[in-house]
């Protein structure tokens, strides 16, 4: 991420460049206008040297004004303005646009790589960074082409002016034009110097971002333990790394731009006090230098807009490093061509399954931390499965395996015989659906949420919402169906979500339907009722549920239990109470605990 | 009291900040930065000298054109040479006055505007639960990060330069004044209808860059889903309609920030037109005067210098003021964020202590309800002896959470008062109020760090081998023991790292090491497999003796294992005692059990 200084400008040039092709009509009018702007503006003094020349010195002369000088006059600078101001409009508006374009494009492209890019991509990156990627990065990059068309039109300006004045004495404009070489010299100097400067900037806000990101997604923990303080001390660190690095920034600046303001005026008074003397010489009329020295302090101040590009150019090639880091990111999952059979339940089968997490050992290495060893599962279509097995034993992961949210490190998951690696994109989830242990509501209406924009009528969303036991809440809502959630569903309760995620399954009827502990937030007797809906609803359904509870185990064909990653027994409940030892202590826990309790609440009464 | 919560609870969204004018944000935007006024008046007297060197080079260098190279009798060089070394002091005592501005202003504005940030956060978190959940986190990040930004923006290179701006438009005016008053008044008459549109147009882009920080919270909260969002839109294969509404938004971003660019550039060019009209209605006016012979040809030209001299601020000027409404908008966000109230509030200073030991929890006359909401809560009457364990249940909807959430003060009762060892909540300081009752939120939120960190945010100051003794008193060490690197085991972003059940194990060690004495927790365990709750609760049982614990859950092997049971049905307590006579009463909490026991029994 850090880009060495010297190869700033080579690299910002690469990022214009991009950009140029990226809004080339937008851009090219900007300039256009620019140029315009710049033409007229190094035109005025000469416009003001023609009308006196013309109207005003005459009439002066003949101590008589005619209304015709008058229009005159007034006519040709009205003109010089009007055509100057049609250029700065054309320079702002379409430069403007071809930024704001740029930075919409990009912003764009960015997020499509968030959607593209494989859920494993997802967990080694911060969402405060993403988001910072998405807005302040992709902003910087594009912000050069605010100062970029005005300093073309500069560039033009120069020339023009500088004709100007190699026509009027060459030798006067040699001395303004060592000038520019120094002013270019001294902007090269102060974006090299700004470089590494802005660069920490740029990487600290992002950090200010994430900590305030990070600490804002988990205020109601910080509320309920009472570390509001110690979360402000993490932002104060980090906020006041930024103060510094900025007036770094600042120092630095300061440092430059009073010399870089100077030139230019120091360059005009050269040329006055050479002008002077080949005046005195004869060598050049006072009207001459007067012009010179006139352009001169015209030219002055837009020559400025060069060093602007140059001061933006670290900016833009920080954010674009970033937002580049983004695109060219890898490891997107690959699809085939082929498309699962529909209209009857799937057939699901895993051989011999692996996944392990990328870690960091504590030597700080790259390390694999198994969660799914060698795991192969036969669900006949139409079966229910339910995995059961201890917190931390591989159960999510091996439903997030079984709907190719990621890939496995060795064996297949086969979907009615095909490989879901040779599935066409999008094609498996529209035969299967996964409702995960934490749901993810999107910031919308409760009908969006359930139907996430598929084609279904009120009729069948309310019976989803039936499947779900939802109705009765739903029916209570302000909007009905028409409620909107919040972000992340935040106007309602974690059941009330669960549920929601539940119709939003039920609703595309799945040939394969994966519960991940999907009931964990509803009361039992809701539960029950939910359970009970499924089964009628889910008959030409395969179904793999994620399962503490008996009641849900109970409605399953075979069960598969799991510990540390592998499939330790399969079979029905019978079998499985009856030989797997890990098993029959977790799922009678509940009962042997209130057995024990009765007991005891009973040995008390007796002993009283 | 009840009518005071009345007024709170009806306060309860973030304020815009949008009905304050332009002069009102900025006073109190330094109010809010005590640093941007310090020593300001050195760095305006600074400005104002830079001002002064600025002015004088274009004015030495119209004199040396007029006395020294148009000297009646040929250049007057040594004339020349003195008005230039006159303009090389300008220039020296410019650059090292500007070269302190600069330091000045970027040092106290980085320092005010870090003051703000840490006010924003801090006010952030001070706000109640239910202001929280009213903005999205994207637009709440956004006032500590870019809206702050805008401002400094505008204080380091605006707020400046338009003092210089006024001082150099001052200066050009006497100027003028001197020279032609007649031209003078004729230029400042061109100036009038220009200060109009100004003022009408601060309005009107003002308005248009607020609609573009709104659309950039929509935008950031948009883009977040599909970050945050990940799992849930790979697995229903929504990527194209995510990806659809993301466009919308930066869509209307983009059209939002076009619009307050072109309103900015009709602002802006009104002023450049004005001024090039300026040149040419002072030249008309000119050459009549002089043709009258009360102007020489040469003041005419003179005056024009000084017309430029007095537009080329203004028009700078004018763009700055743009600029500043960019900057005030985002300074009404952040400002509005602060100026919310904190309807939860800290009684601070003023308020009471709680010594140490077992709490007394009574809930006298409680009611509440949600903002525009119908009550979940009525009336309320329930006394917590010190020391039991209690567990609330009832149904989804019945307000279970709803206790648990006044009780540990995330949200204030709408009628009556709930108090601890007979203390009204609302008057005990947050450091005791937090350090002696902890919530155990269903989804706990882990931060990306190691599992220590995490467990160690309970109480910051607990040693390594404190939270080792929790993990073991809790029964957790074995589990910890399978993870890759233990305790320095990375839990990712969110804990995503982690299944749910586990970030629920660390929830609970974390709040658990927090040792308060009242733990409230609000299913805590919903995730986690029946043998690890059962053995959690048989930990937490023995080890919340002394303590006295609040739990609320689905599962009822929690109420077989309490002291007491409190039913809640539609708001209100329905049923209370111990489980076994509560299952024999065959009432509500009977009926809860017979579902639960048949979830459990083998058929």
């Amino acid at each position: 991420m850090n880009v060495p200084p010297t190869s700033t400008l080579r690299e910002g040039l690469a990022v214009i460049g991009r950009g140029i092709k990226g809004q080339p009509r937008w851009f090219a009018l900007a300039v256009l206008g620019s140029v315009v702007y710049g033409v007229m503006t190094s035109l005025t003094a000469a416009a003001i040297g023609y009308v006196v020349k013309q109207a005003v010195a005459p009439a002066i002369a003949a101590r008589h004004v005619t209304a015709a000088q008058l229009w005159f006059i007034g006519g040709v600078m009205a003109a010089v303005v009007l055509t100057t101001i049609v250029g700065v409009i054309g320079r702002r508006v379409a430069g403007g646009v071809a930024m704001y374009n740029l930075v919409a494009m990009y912003r764009r492209r960015v997020t499509r790589q968030y959607l593209r890019l494989p859920l494993s991509w997802h967990h080694r990156h911060p969402s405060g960074q993403l988001l910072s990627n998405a807005n302040a990065d992709v902003e910087a990059t594009w912000n050069i082409f605010a100062p970029l068309p005005m300093a073309l039109g500069v560039v033009v300006m120069l020339v023009f002016g500088i004709i100007q004045m190699v026509v009027v004495d060459p030798w006067l404009a040699l001395v303004g034009l060592t000038v520019f070489p120094m002013l270019f010299l001294a902007n090269v100097a102060f974006q090299r110097a700004m470089s590494p400067r802005v660069t920490r900037a740029q990487q600290l806000r992002a950090d200010v971002s994430e900590v305030a990101h990070e600490s804002f997604e988990a205020a109601l923990i910080v509320k309920s333990l009472g570390r509001e303080d110690h979360e402000a001390d993490r932002f104060r660190a980090v906020t006041h790394e930024l103060r510094d690095a900025n007036i770094e920034v600042g120092r630095t600046r300061g440092r430059f731009d009073p010399a870089i303001e100077a030139i230019p005026t120091v360059g005009t008074l050269a040329v006055l006090f050479v002008g002077t003397l080949r005046v005195s010489s004869g060598l050049l009329t006072a009207a001459e230098v007067v012009q010179i020295a006139y352009l001169f302090s015209i030219l002055a101040f837009p020559v400025r807009a060069l060093g602007w590009v140059l001061a933006e150019l670290p900016r833009a090639v920080v954010g674009w490093s970033r937002v580049s880091a983004v695109l060219d990111a890898t490891g997107s999952m690959t699809y085939g061509e082929r498309a699962l059979p529909s209209g009857r339940a799937s057939h699901l089968q895993t051989e011999r399954l692996a996944y392990a997490y990328g870690i960091q050992s504590e030597a700080g290495e790259a390390d694999r931390n198994p969660a799914v060893v060698d795991v192969s599962l036969d669900v006949a279509p139409g079966a229910t499965v339910a995995l059961v097995g201890p917190t931390g034993s591989g159960k999510s992961t091996l439903t997030n395996l079984v709907m190719r949210l990621v890939d496995p490190d060795s064996g297949a998951v086969l979907v009615d015989g095909i490989d879901l690696r040779e599935v066409r994109r999008g094609g498996i989830s529209e035969v299967a659906a996964l409702v995960a242990q934490q749901t993810f509501m999107f910031d919308d209406s409760v009908r969006g949420n359930i139907t996430l924009g598929a084609a279904h009528d009120d009729d069948s969303v309310w019976q989803a919402l039936h499947v779900a036991q939802a109705t009765t809440f739903v029916e209570k809502l302000p909007d009905g169906l028409d409620t909107h959630v919040g972000e992340r569903g935040a106007s309602l309760s974690g059941g009330q979500r669960q549920r929601i995620a539940l119709a939003r399954a039920v609703i595309r009827q799945p040939q394969l339907l994966i519960l991940d502990d999907a009931t964990s937030a509803v009361d039992p007797s809701v539960e029950q009722a939910i359970l009970a809906r499924l089964r009628e609803a889910s008959s030409g359904t395969t179904v793999l549920v994620v399962a503490y509870r008996m009641a849900t185990i109970l409605l399953a064909d075979e069960v598969v239990y799991m510990e540390a990653g592998h499939v330790v027994d399969h079979g029905s409940h019978e079998q499985l109470l009856g030989r797997c030892v890990g098993y029959e202590r977790l799922v009678t826990a509940y009962a042997r605990e209130a057995a024990e309790r009765e007991a005891i609440a009973a040995d008390e009464e007796v002993s009283r | 009291m009840s009518m005071r919560s009345q007024v709170l609870v009806e306060h309860h969204g973030v304020a815009t900040g949008r009905e304050m004018t332009t002069w009102q944000t900025l006073r109190r935007g330094v109010e809010l930065s005590p640093e941007l006024r310090k020593g300001i008046w050195v760095t305006v007297l600074l400005a104002v000298l830079s001002t002064l060197g600025r002015v004088l080079v274009p004015f030495v260098v119209q004199r040396i054109t007029d006395d020294g190279i148009l000297a009646a009798g040929g250049p007057d060089t040594a004339v020349v040479a003195r008005y230039i070394g006159i303009a090389l002091v300008g220039v020296v005592v410019t650059a090292f006055s500007a070269y302190f501005v600069n330091i000045r202003l970027f040092r106290s504005s980085e320092n005010g505007l870090a003051t703000l940030r840490l006010k924003a956060f801090r006010h952030i978190h001070d706000l109640a639960m239910l202001t929280q959940n009213t903005e999205r986190r994207g637009s709440l990040v956004s006032r500590v990060t870019s809206d702050v930004d805008t401002i400094s923006m505008f204080v380091q290179f605006g707020g400046l330069m338009l003092l210089i701006n006024i001082a150099q438009i001052s200066l050009a005016t006497v100027l003028m004044v001197v020279y032609s008053p007649l031209l003078a008044l004729v230029v400042w008459l061109c100036f009038v209808p220009l200060f109009v549109i100004i003022r009408k147009f601060q309005g009107i882009v003002g308005r248009a860059y607020t609609q573009v920080r709104e659309r950039v919270g929509d935008m950031l909260g948009a883009i977040s889903e599909a970050v945050v969002g990940a799992q849930a839109i790979r697995a229903y294969g929504v990527e194209d309609r995510t990806a659809e509404r993301i466009d919308a938004a930066v869509e209307a971003h983009r059209k939002a920030a076009n619009g307050a660019q072109a309103r900015s550039v009709v602002a802006f060019t009104s002023g450049q037109l004005v001024s090039g009209l300026t040149t040419a209605v002072v030249l008309v006016v000119g050459t009549i005067l002089a043709a009258r012979g009360s102007l020489t040809l040469g003041e005419l030209l003179a005056f024009l210098f000084l017309v430029n001299l007095f537009t080329q601020p203004v028009q700078q000027a004018t763009e700055i003021l743009n600029e500043m409404q960019n900057a005030v908008a985002g300074w009404r966000r952040v400002i509005g964020i602060i100026d919310t109230p904190a309807d939860v509030s800290d009684p601070g200073e003023s308020g009471v202590t709680l010594p140490r030991g077992p709490i007394t929890v009574q809930f006298d006359g409680v009611g509440f309800a949600y903002p525009g909401g119908a009550p979940v809560l009525h009336d309320i009457d329930l006394t917590i002896a010190p020391r039991s364990r209690v567990a609330i249940v009832g149904e989804t909807g019945s307000g279970k959470s709803t206790l648990a959430k006044l009780l540990t003060r995330l949200m204030d009762s709408s009628s009556g008062q709930v108090l601890l060892d007979g203390v009204d909540l609302r008057t005990i300081r947050f450091s005791s109020l937090r350090s002696r009752v902890v919530l155990v939120p269903q989804e706990g939120f882990l931060f990306d760090g190691t599992l220590l960190d995490n467990i160690r945010f309970g109480r910051p100051e607990a040693s390594d081998d404190d939270v080792r003794l929790t993990l073991t008193e809790l029964g957790l060490d074995a589990w910890v023991a399978t993870l890759p690197l233990g305790l320095g085991t990375d839990v990712g972003q969110r804990g995503e790292s982690l299944s749910a059940g586990e970030r629920q194990l660390v929830a609970l060690a974390r709040a658990y090491l927090a040792d308060p004495d009242l733990l409230v927790l609000d299913e805590a365990t919903s995730a986690v497999d029946p043998s690890t709750e059962v053995r959690l609760q048989r930990a937490l049982d023995s080890l919340t003796r002394g303590r006295t614990s609040i739990a609320i859950a689905h599962r009822l092997s929690t109420a077989q294992a309490a002291d007491e049971v409190i039913v809640v049905d539609a708001g209100r307590i329905v049923e209370r005692g111990h489980h076994s006579e509560l299952v024999r009463l065959g009432g509500v909490y009977s009926k809860l059990h017979e579902s639960w026991v048949a979830q459990q029994q083998a058929v």
